[in-house]
């Protein structure tokens, strides 16, 4: 067998049992959580009896391996299981928060992803002289203001003084994508100043340690320009962490957007979950928490695939 | 007289150096060179390390490496002085005008990329030819340079061909784009001597036939005498000498010149061997764990007291895994290992301190083999304490011996090893390995990194102190003319087998294998025509291809 295929299907394997690890963890810390659902929802007043009538309804007196597998088994099928607040059915909720915060992730991504890129580029075509300390210089200073203080700075000025966007980031599903953009500028923009750095760091880092490779000298010495050196010679040999870092940090749009989605009131999964933490709504919480867990491992898989796959010793064995 | 090609006038290049602990400065690292080179011929450029051949090699491109600052002086190439041209004039003529080929072609070739796509990338983008006719030029080359299979070798990764094959795709890479200079940067010196030899001839040949003009970048005279027409030698970034091939070789004027023609001349009449081998290997077969070949089959050999015997053979032959095998550092599959009547066990870690400290080791990169943060004292001493738990004045005295018999002298006790020049700092891994008193001392590859006089009189010194520790030498080397200067017997290894073992004088003797003929054959001779003579003899192919 190729070794390619070899290799990636046991990387495959191994996000999947991951997968598992992690959904153990999920239902384990969940059930570790102090509180009970049952008084959470019938409130200080309720009776003993009505308590227990209800743990026996919601299935809470059954031993917890029980519980996981009927959970386990629920999701395999694609049943997520029903809110316990509301009594709604979960994958359907879910599903328009999760293609929300999606839509915001990917158009974040969008952006910051291509211009990290080029930026780190431009640093290392420009290394040590201003256009570098400049990129370097203002890219670590928006990683570190927190995100919260970005999202109201841009509130104040672009969406309050200049009145450019709207200051709420609210979209439904009648609105026309130009309409939905301008909603979401505003969240956008903060995201791509807080994963811009990390990015292009890795980005200059990565190709300048290339750049200091035999095979770049011989390119120099064929008379390439320095950015034809850089794109065709630095650049792919660079890619694997570069994709690395750049899938960690899409992980993060999507899982971490929680702060930006609650200064901007968008209707994402991050505000899902913290809505249903504060309410002790399990189910919903552990839905939340698997769908983020299958992201992350999903995402740093395709890093390692691309860097399997990038590998010319690899691809082209002896 | 029309003018030559190239023209270099009072040519100076300065670097900046960061000296650790202490201000940068700046130094010349070339003081002022002037030559000049016809269209169509080849100049040697010889020297040591650090003499400026590469970085005046590179000059011819306007280039100056790393730091390294092209400070004063010109250099014209077809009339032009380019070192006063402008970024987008440098660039048209590297890879147009003058080409490069570097020592190490697997580091030179970019991994991610084709072979094809490399070697016509300089002619397609500086517009000297269409796609479609650099390829088949590229082709064209690749069958005049003997690769293999030349239709199709371009199509491969550089990781896909062997070292010897990747060093011709360079030739190839940089003839072409038709430029009228090539420069040359020590382009077999990183290969096996039977490679060598082969890629010597690629180069030669592809030389005479394009016509184009060279400069042939080397340390070692026998090589550069095979190819080119004239002789520059450097010496610490000036001229030493200029002349024509035969009257370098032949009648040097200089002292400098002459010393480094009569390198190698060492003289050492082989020893009978008297009473018990110190050492004896006895059907030794060993493996790597997790592979599925035997590296080393069957090996029997012996060391007697006082002795030295040199392991030669080619990268990959098992001369190293078998010093790790006597070691202990990788157990053999199979046979035994005797020392002074005694049976070794396998594995190092089994072994008492007293058999650990009877084997000691000298390698080749004497500077990874030294903690840089410790002085050269800490460094002696610390064998002194651990084997013989000496301790302050009586250590210090020891130190002190030890370095006298090295020939350093009282100050290097403190020197710190990035303070050391190559040859200083393998005799301190010399004195090291004496401070244990061992009766062996296994020295692999130790004068390989080094420039041929250093390596000459690390060569002397080994032959004094045996004569005075009476130590034996298990001397792993792939290098002939130092088995010559030092053996007393010699075991050859071909593909984990000793294919000829014996005292010096019979090894050395016909008749020969084929391997062995092939081995002797191919270390370069310093008389002009050397080459030729070679090729037109040869019984057996060499393995690299």
């Amino acid at each position: 067998m190729h070794p390619i295929i070899k290799l990636v299907a046991q990387r495959l394997t191994l996000g999947i049992l991951l997968l598992f690890a992690a959904s153990v963890l999920i239902f384990a810390g969940t059930i570790m959580l102090p509180g009970d659902v049952a008084q959470q929802i019938l409130g200080q007043g309720a009776t003993p009896v009505s308590l227990a009538n209800l743990r026996e309804e919601l299935g809470l007196n059954t031993p917890p391996v029980t519980r996981y597998f009927n959970w386990l088994g629920g999701v395999l099928q694609g049943d997520l299981g029903t809110a316990l607040t509301n009594g709604r059915d979960i994958a359907e909720s879910i599903s328009g928060r999760l293609k929300n915060t999606i839509f915001l992730a990917f158009w974040a991504a969008a952006i910051s992803v291509p211009l990290a890129i080029f930026l780190g580029l431009l640093a290392v075509r420009y290394k040590d002289r201003w256009p570098d300390k400049t990129i370097s210089a203002v890219t670590l200073t928006t990683i570190s203001i927190p995100e919260f203080m970005i999202g109201y700075i841009l509130v104040y000025w672009l969406a309050i003084k200049f009145r450019w966007f709207p200051s709420v980031a609210i979209i439904n599903d009648s609105m026309s994508l130009l309409e939905k953009l301008n909603a979401i500028a505003l969240p956008v923009m903060v995201l791509t100043l807080v994963v811009l750095a990390h990015m292009m760091r890795m980005t200059r880092a990565a190709i300048l340690n290339v750049m200091q490779s035999a095979y770049i000298e011989t390119a120099e010495l064929k008379g390439l320009p320095m950015l034809t050196v850089i794109r065709k010679h630095a650049f792919p040999n660079a890619v694997a962490p570069i994709v690395n870092v750049v899938m960690i940090n899409m992980a993060y749009l999507v899982v971490g957007v929680v702060v930006v989605e609650v200064v901007f009131a968008y209707p994402g999964m991050g505000q899902y979950l913290v809505d249903h933490v504060t309410k002790r709504d399990v189910p919903v919480v552990q839905a939340c928490g698997l769908i983020f867990a299958a992201v992350y491992i999903g995402l740093n898989l395709i890093a390692d695939i691309v860097s399997i796959v990038t590998n010319p010793r690899l691809r082209h064995p002896k | 007289m029309s003018e030559p090609l190239l023209k270099v006038r009072g040519l100076k290049i300065g670097a900046t150096i960061y000296p650790p602990g202490e201000k940068s400065r700046d130094i010349e690292i070339v003081h002022g060179v002037d030559f000049d080179l016809e269209a169509g011929k080849v100049l040697g450029l010889i020297g040591e390390s650090g003499a400026g051949k590469s970085t005046i090699g590179l000059a011819a491109m306007a280039y100056g490496r790393g730091g390294v600052e092209l400070t004063g002086g010109e250099v014209w190439v077809n009339g032009r002085d380019v070192l006063q041209s402008n970024m987008p004039d440098k660039r048209k003529l590297r890879g147009a005008e003058v080409t490069y080929v570097s020592q190490s072609a697997a580091a030179s070739f970019n991994p991610a990329k084709r072979i094809m796509e490399q070697v016509t990338e300089a002619a397609i983008s500086q517009g000297k030819f269409s796609r479609k006719q650099a390829e088949e030029r590229a082709v064209a080359l690749f069958e005049k340079l003997g690769l293999p299979d030349p239709e199709n070798i371009g199509s491969r990764y550089p990781h896909q061909v062997s070292g010897g094959q990747l060093q011709r795709c360079m030739t190839a890479l940089a003839l072409c784009p038709q430029p009228d200079l090539v420069v040359f940067d020590e382009p077999t010196t990183a290969l096996d001597v039977t490679t060598q030899i082969d890629v010597l001839v690629a180069i030669k040949n592809a030389i005479r036939d394009t016509g184009v003009a060279a400069l042939y970048i080397t340390h070692d005279l026998a090589v550069v005498a095979q190819v080119s027409d004239h002789i520059m030698v450097l010496q610490q970034g000036a001229m030493v000498e200029y002349g024509t091939t035969d009257q370098i070789i032949n009648n040097p004027v200089e002292e400098y010149t002459r010393a480094l023609v009569s390198v190698r001349s060492i003289k050492h009449i082989e020893k009978e061997p008297v009473g018990m081998p110190i050492l004896k290997v006895e059907g030794v077969t060993a493996r790597y764990k997790g592979t599925n070949f035997d590296v080393l089959k069957n090996i029997n050999v012996e060391i007697h007291p006082g002795q030295t015997l040199a392991v030669v053979g080619e990268s990959g032959s098992g001369k190293s895994t078998l010093a790790r095998v006597i070691t202990g550092l990788l157990p053999p599959t199979a046979g035994e290992i005797t020392f002074d009547g005694r049976t070794l066990t396998r594995e190092l870690a089994t072994r008492p301190l007293d058999d650990l400290r009877e084997f000691q080791m000298i390698y080749q990169m004497a500077d990874t083999a030294m903690n840089p943060r410790q002085t050269v004292g800490t460094i002696i001493g610390r064998p002194l304490e651990f084997y013989f738990g000496l301790k302050g004045k009586a250590k210090q005295e020891r130190i002190q011996q030890l370095l006298d018999e090295i020939e350093l002298g009282e100050g290097f006790q403190d020197r710190y090893p990035a303070e050391l020049s190559g040859g200083q700092k393998q005799r301190v891994c010399i004195a090291r390995a004496l401070a244990a008193k061992p009766k062996l001392i296994i020295c692999d590859e130790v004068t390989s990194a080094l420039d041929p006089l250093v390596a000459d009189g690390i060569l002397k010194l080994l032959l004094r102190l045996q004569k005075v520790e009476d130590v034996a030498y298990l001397f792993i080397t792939h290098d002939l003319a130092t088995v010559k200067a030092i053996a007393d017997s010699i075991a050859v290894m071909f593909q984990g087998k000793v294919v000829r073992y014996g005292p010096k004088s019979q090894v050395l003797a016909p008749p020969f294998d084929d391997y062995t003929d092939l081995l002797l054959s191919s270390v370069p001779e310093m008389r002009i025509g050397w080459l030729e003579e070679t090729i037109a003899n040869r019984k057996m192919e060499s393995a690299g291809n």
